[in-house]
């Protein structure tokens, strides 16, 4: 359809709508405000809703509303604002209710400041909020995946029964690249579940209680057996040059950007380096590095994140002990220049 | 022990299903509770309407928790607090629904506080019912924000305090003191007499939205045997003799009759119409990259910096955008986070022929310097042999390195020769696109008018680049 030059932030919208969703509640927050203004300006040019909520905690509500009503429906927010989300994701998580939540990460913790981190993985990705559950989470690296991963989350969403999540940082959300817009999403499942105020709907429920202990466990054991289909059929990643990688750098987000140019500037030294980039960070690609960290050519991976080291620990995990699992991190922040990430590259190598 | 709901409506299930246990068909409400007689009042106004079938009810979190085993509409259970939040998406998502947001004292006077206020500030087009029994009935007992002074509850042993506590909220007032909502009554549930005024207001609560009249607010004076540790008939004659006298009953606002139905057609898009609708038609200008000249070594990786207002990021979208058009590979990316240190806004640029990894440009290739303070920070960045273009109009230094190619445009000069001191980035553009050769001049002449609608600006912007492109020319020449 339409190549576009457009902003990260401004493609999830865009992305949205393509997807069909007509709902967007949220509240103002630097950096991620671009997308509340982007929803402003042209949900109601669909015939949409858009509202700024009173609070983040009122707008998750809403977006559990207009769930609950089968509406695809979503929200946008930024760490701190998130973290208010959190009550919010653990109902809509216990309900059942498909939504997409955009996470544009700033510095934390507290007030921190408004500059790019990847320090929300924890709450992102492990759940966050009480209870037994997983939020799918996806993690764009492009402006083009601000609007494809979007307009994954959607279908996933919905196919899951699951609150997903977009999970970027400020740098992704105001990054300006061209955008190849794909045609709009014409059909949709029917959502037998939803409430839509009519009377065949009159014996459905949306809700998160279960009284009886027994219940309430076949409710969260359904609720793994998703997790376990999805770690099966959804998990999406990208390689880079790891054919014959001695040493696997894997980065998510707008760090595999960086770390794209770094391996390419350490192959041109002869050093032997590829990227592994989870594409899904739930489901996160355990099998995968796994069979890497199998590999006879494969000596040791690293890690690099905008954070304190918490992707890290699922690398880890999914290695399990095969392969020495280095850890480079900025805070704050601060982001390595591509001369960083060569010399941090080197160092962590000496592991071999 | 449960009370029987006598005469059962149609707006109630038939059996309740959903409630555990082998009582299906009694409420799970204590003998004497307000909200079991509230119910029925509810399911009788939904039935006589003829809006059953398309009300839907958020239940909240409280003792009413459980509504949904026995109201026969759609129904949807909330967060604490968050009913009035849930029910704005709701009927945002279900305009012709009827939906009704049930809340008790402590959701919606202390957890939800905010949520309950603006939706009522904001109008919206729902039904609330407010169960005001002074005390958290399912949590076993504590105090209520409607809590009165002196009442002893699990939390407020020796009483409630004016000192510790502070006064009971009073939501009526307070709703009724919003422009929006269209009517506000606080009633109870004692005697006969009263029961039948509430059953009225329960009524014409419902009626408004049927009518699309906006926000209704009915405030129920309940008892709690239970939590007031008091029989049936107690209960009743504490509402009337103490409750009552620190929430006076009354119709608090009720404008219902003077406004106007609310407009809640819904037009949404078909999928079809929504890439015109939020602008996804493809513009003409697109060349295929092979159709024009350029040279081998076209990736560039541009900073631009100066002063906010002097078009700093303007001007590189613009080489963005005809990059785009010139099919290359683009990326721009403002000062942001660290990078906005020291005063300056400036953005980053890379055009390539491969994807681009990294959109931060460290090292440029070119850099263009509006200001000073631009020029001292990054001058030492640029590569080897790369370029620096300045606005001569305004620096007063010139670069002290002489491994780059030194471009100084008088800028500002120029631009205000032509008449508007803004199209000074414009003049930059054109010095660019001719001095160099990854820009095609004629690629950005067809740019221009997708970013210049009108007309006057075009025109003046049009002549800016012209000049820019011929000392461009000049220059490299």
């Amino acid at each position: 359809m339409a190549k576009q030059f457009v902003k990260g932030n401004e493609a999830i919208v865009k992305g949205a709508i393509l997807a069909g969703c007509r709902a967007y509640y949220g509240y103002p927050i630097t950096p991620a405000s671009e997308i509340a203004h982007a929803a402003a300006q042209y949900m109601p040019l669909v015939g949409g809703t858009f509202l700024q909520a009173e609070s983040e905690i009122a707008a998750i509500n809403m977006v559990y509303g207009a769930a609950g009503t089968g509406t695809r429906a979503m929200t946008a927010s930024s760490s701190p604002g998130f973290s208010l989300k959190q009550e919010g994701m653990s109902y809509l998580a216990g309900a059942e209710l498909p939504c997409v939540v955009v996470d544009i990460t700033r510095g934390g913790p507290g007030l921190g400041n408004i500059a790019p981190e990847q320090s929300d993985y924890h709450q992102v990705v492990k759940g966050g909020g009480h209870g037994n559950y997983k939020n799918i989470v996806v993690a764009p690296n492009s402006a083009q995946e601000m609007c494809d991963l979007t307009m994954l989350a959607f279908d996933l969403a919905d196919k899951y029964r699951n609150p997903a999540v977009v999970l970027a940082d400020g740098f992704i959300g105001q990054m300006m690249e061209p955008v190849d817009f794909p045609e709009p999403v014409e059909e949709f499942a029917e959502k037998k579940w939803a409430i839509r105020g009519v009377d065949g709907d009159r014996m459905n429920l949306i809700s998160s209680i279960e009284l009886d202990p027994d219940d309430l466990e076949r409710h969260n054991q359904k609720l793994q057996r998703k997790y376990e289909i999805m770690e099966n059929s959804e998990t999406r990643f990208e390689e880079y040059r790891l054919d014959d990688a001695d040493f696997i750098v894997v980065g998510y987000g707008i760090v595999s950007r960086m770390v794209h140019t770094a391996v390419d500037q350490l192959r041109i030294e002869g050093v032997k380096v590829g990227m592994l980039r989870p594409i899904t960070l739930m489901p996160f690609p355990t099998k995968r590095i796994s069979e890497l960290a199998a590999m006879d050519h494969v000596k040791a991976f690293s890690v690099i994140e905008l954070s304190n080291g918490q992707m890290v620990d699922d690398v880890r995990l999914a290695v399990n002990g095969a392969k020495p699992v280095e850890f480079y991190g900025r805070m704050g922040g601060n982001v390595p220049s591509i001369k960083e990430l060569v010399r941090e590259i080197k160092r962590m190598m000496r592991v071999l | 022990m449960s009370v029987k709901i006598l005469g059962k409506s149609k707006g109630f299930y038939d059996t309740y299903e959903r409630r555990p246990g082998n009582n299906k068909e009694q409420t799970h409400y204590c003998p004497g509770c307000g909200h079991g007689i509230l119910h029925k009042m509810i399911a009788e106004a939904l039935t006589d309407y003829e809006v059953a079938e398309n009300c839907i009810f958020v239940s909240p979190v409280g003792c009413s928790v459980f509504a949904y085993y026995y109201f026969n509409a759609g129904n949807i259970q909330s967060a604490h607090g968050r009913a009035p939040a849930v029910a704005t998406g709701v009927k945002r998502a279900l305009p012709e629904s009827v939906v009704i947001s049930y809340q008790g004292d402590g959701d919606l006077a202390a957890i939800g506080g905010n949520e309950i206020l603006h939706a009522a500030n904001r109008g919206e087009a729902m039904t609330v019912f407010f169960v005001n029994n002074a005390i958290y009935g399912m949590t076993g007992g504590q105090m209520a924000p409607t809590t009165l002074i002196g009442q002893k509850t699990t939390t407020t042993p020796y009483g409630r305090t004016l000192q510790n506590e502070g006064y009971p909220i009073r939501m009526a007032e307070i709703i009724a003191s919003l422009e929006s909502p269209v009517y506000v009554e606080r009633v109870m549930m004692a005697d006969v007499r009263s029961k039948n005024a509430a059953r009225k207001a329960v009524r014409r609560g419902i009626k408004n939205q049927i009518e699309k009249k906006g926000f209704s607010f009915i405030e129920v004076l309940s008892t709690c045997p239970t939590g007031w540790k008091m029989t049936a008939p107690q209960s009743e004659e504490w509402i009337k003799s103490t409750l009552v006298q620190n929430f006076p009953l009354g119709v608090y606002k009720d404008i219902a009759q003077q406004v106007e139905p609310l407009d809640m057609s819904q037009n949404l898009a078909t999928p079809a119409r929504v890439p015109k609708l939020i602008g996804l038609e493809q513009d003409k200008v697109m060349i295929d990259a092979a159709s024009i000249k350029l040279s081998e070594t076209i990736d560039q990786e541009i900073k631009i910096a100066g002063f906010g207002g002097q078009g700093v990021l303007s001007l590189g979208v613009w080489l963005s955008e005809i990059g785009m058009r010139e099919d290359l590979e683009v990326s721009w990316i403002p000062s942001y986070g660290p990078e906005m240190r020291g005063g300056t806004a400036n953005c980053h640029v890379k055009l390539s022929r491969e994807a681009i990894g990294s959109p931060l440009v460290t090292h440029p290739t070119v850099l263009v310097a509006m200001n000073r303070p631009s020029l001292e920070k990054f001058e030492d960045d640029v590569i080897e042999g790369g370029a620096i273009v300045w606005d001569s109009s305004l620096i007063d230094i010139e670069p002290k390195r002489d491994d780059i190619i030194r471009i100084p445009i008088p800028a500002t000069e120029i631009a205000k020769e032509l008449g508007n001191t803004k199209t000074s980035n414009v003049v930059i553009l054109g010095v660019l696109a001719g001095y160099s050769d990854f820009l095609d001049p004629i690629v950005v002449q067809q740019v221009l008018p997708l970013i210049f609608k009108k007309r006057h600006l075009l025109e003046i912007n049009l002549k800016a680049f012209q000049k820019g492109l011929e000392l461009g020319r000049q220059l490299s020449a």
